[in-house]
């Protein structure tokens, strides 16, 4: 079992965290006229680097989102940091 | 020089003392220039070149691994093939690859020790029994085997399936398909390697692969870690890594890799004659001709490029397969592992020329690239001989994340890849 810590309620089970997607992937403005390019690049281009990540997760039981650094190739997770305003 | 598998070469090797039989596969230095470069020596890959050479004719071909040849995903499913999915874009895809399955040992000449002993599906609600209706009558339309099992039909072919009155998952019933089963994962890689290599095809192990050479906009090569190799015309089949060389590339996919567990127990006399995958519980196992019982589940839900697999999935996996096979319990497992999957948002893979014009993909199996590599292979090999799609690779192109035309087979088969 991997420990992953909330910024609000501090070290928990990973199986109470939800993956949130990567960091930084804003969604356009504009709406109908923004291209289906970038879209889809919003929707569904993702980085999925190898080793250095950072992500949005929520923690379920408090419901928070929040910012978590981690290496998806070691696994080790930085504690979460709670979103600044803007991720 | 013994070069064909047969009882008569057998035969004549036991007599001589096993002095003749060659190398499976030559060990070639790497050119500096092919027509096809493929990279990747997983099952994929291998099967890409193989039909490059065999039905194109194009034997200037190189295939590069990083490690050595199946030592990626090939060698870590769970050997499970069978083509039980909803769209018919996914039956014509997969139901190509089981019927290139059933006769490859012959064309190879290399015994894949494929075994269609069947795979149930159980369903342990009224709800997943309608689903389950629903399937097999998409199955059945869209032209592969499919049989609707009730509770009396589950019990026959699964014996030691605990259904009785305070079972936590009894089964209503479930999906049968006849044709599904099991065939060996190494063979595949190792006999797809021999043909190829046979044909022509360069097969070149501890090459990494760290950069694209690209000139005018177009991928004109790769730089290797055995130095410059330029071709006409690259392929890719490098599941599981498949963003880590597009970002090399210079663009994005939409693919999110996760690790895959699976394990194995220690081997028992025969007890389980099929597969079976519980879609409820998450579970899904088979017998292996060792004996041990194959146990797989679902994927990990923190994205890794790590080959472990954590212990929430396996502990989930286990207490399923306990639950419905209580015989079980008294099983020691002697392996665990896990494999990176790409995983895409609509659960099909991704086949068809890259953003970078003369890299041509195949990816984003997800959890379920074994059972496709014939077919992964032809569709690869028919893009990279003649530039365009397949009629069973077009739906499957990058450009459906665009246009909208996804291909859900998460949501359409309750598969969750």
């Amino acid at each position: 079992m991997q420990i992953f810590s909330c910024p609000f309620c501090g070290p928990r089970p990973e199986t109470e965290f939800h993956f949130g997607g990567e960091a930084g992937n804003d969604r356009p403005h504009g709406g109908a006229s923004v291209p289906a390019q970038d879209w889809a690049a919003y929707l569904h281009l993702r980085h999925n680097p190898k080793g250095a990540a950072r992500e949005i997760w929520m923690h379920t039981t408090c419901l928070e989102v929040f910012v978590m650094e981690r290496d998806t190739l070691s696994m080790r997770a930085e504690p979460g940091q709670a979103l600044g305003g803007h991720a | 020089m013994t070069r064909r598998y047969s009882a008569l070469s057998l035969l004549k090797e036991g007599l001589s003392g096993q002095k003749g039989w060659q190398p499976a596969w030559d060990d070639r230095p790497l050119k500096p220039r092919y027509d096809v470069v493929i990279i990747g020596g997983g099952g994929q890959g291998l099967a890409t070149a193989y039909y490059l050479a065999k039905t194109h004719g194009i034997t200037n071909v190189a295939v590069i691994e990083k490690g050595w040849l199946g030592g990626g995903n090939t060698g870590r499913n769970t050997t499970v093939v069978r083509s039980n999915y909803f769209f018919p874009e996914s039956v014509r895809l997969y139901d190509l690859s089981l019927k290139l399955y059933e006769k490859l040992s012959i064309e190879l000449n290399y015994n894949i020790m494929l075994s269609q002993r069947g795979m149930v599906s159980l369903a342990h609600t009224p709800a997943e029994m309608e689903m389950s209706a629903r399937v097999v009558n998409a199955m059945q339309i869209n032209g592969t085997d499919a049989e609707l099992l009730d509770a009396d039909g589950v019990r026959q072919r699964l014996p030691i399936h605990h259904g009785g009155p305070d079972a936590r998952y009894p089964a209503l019933g479930g999906i049968w398909q006849g044709r599904a089963g099991t065939a060996r994962h190494d063979a595949v890689a190792w006999g797809y390697a021999r043909a190829a290599s046979k044909l022509g095809v360069d097969i070149i192990q501890q090459c990494e692969v760290e950069d694209f050479l690209i000139e005018g906009g177009r991928c004109r090569g790769l730089r290797t870690s055995r130095g410059e190799v330029r071709a006409d015309r690259v392929g890719m089949a490098v599941a599981g890594h498949s963003s880590v060389l597009a970002t090399k590339a210079g663009f994005r996919l939409p693919v999110t890799s996760y690790a895959l567990q699976a394990c194995v127990s220690e081997p028992v006399k025969p007890i389980l004659d099929t597969v079976v995958l519980s879609p409820g519980t998450g579970t899904y196992a088979s017998q292996s001709d060792k004996g041990e019982i194959v146990i797989g589940g679902a994927l990990d839900r923190v994205p890794s490029y790590g080959q472990r697999g954590n212990l929430p999935v396996l502990e989930t996996v286990i207490a399923g397969l306990l639950e419905m096979f209580p015989a079980f319990r008294q099983l020691k497992l002697m392996r665990q592992w896990a494999g990176i999957v790409d995983v895409v948002p609509d659960s099909s893979p991704i086949l068809g020329e890259s953003p970078l014009p003369g890299l041509f993909l195949n990816g984003g199996w997800g959890t379920g690239g074994f059972k496709a590599i014939p077919a992964g292979g032809t569709l690869l090999a028919h893009l990279l001989a003649t530039g365009q799609h397949h009629d069973i690779s077009r739906p499957f192109d990058l450009d459906r994340f665009t246009t909208g035309r996804l291909i859900d087979e998460a949501a359409g088969s309750g598969i969750a890849h």
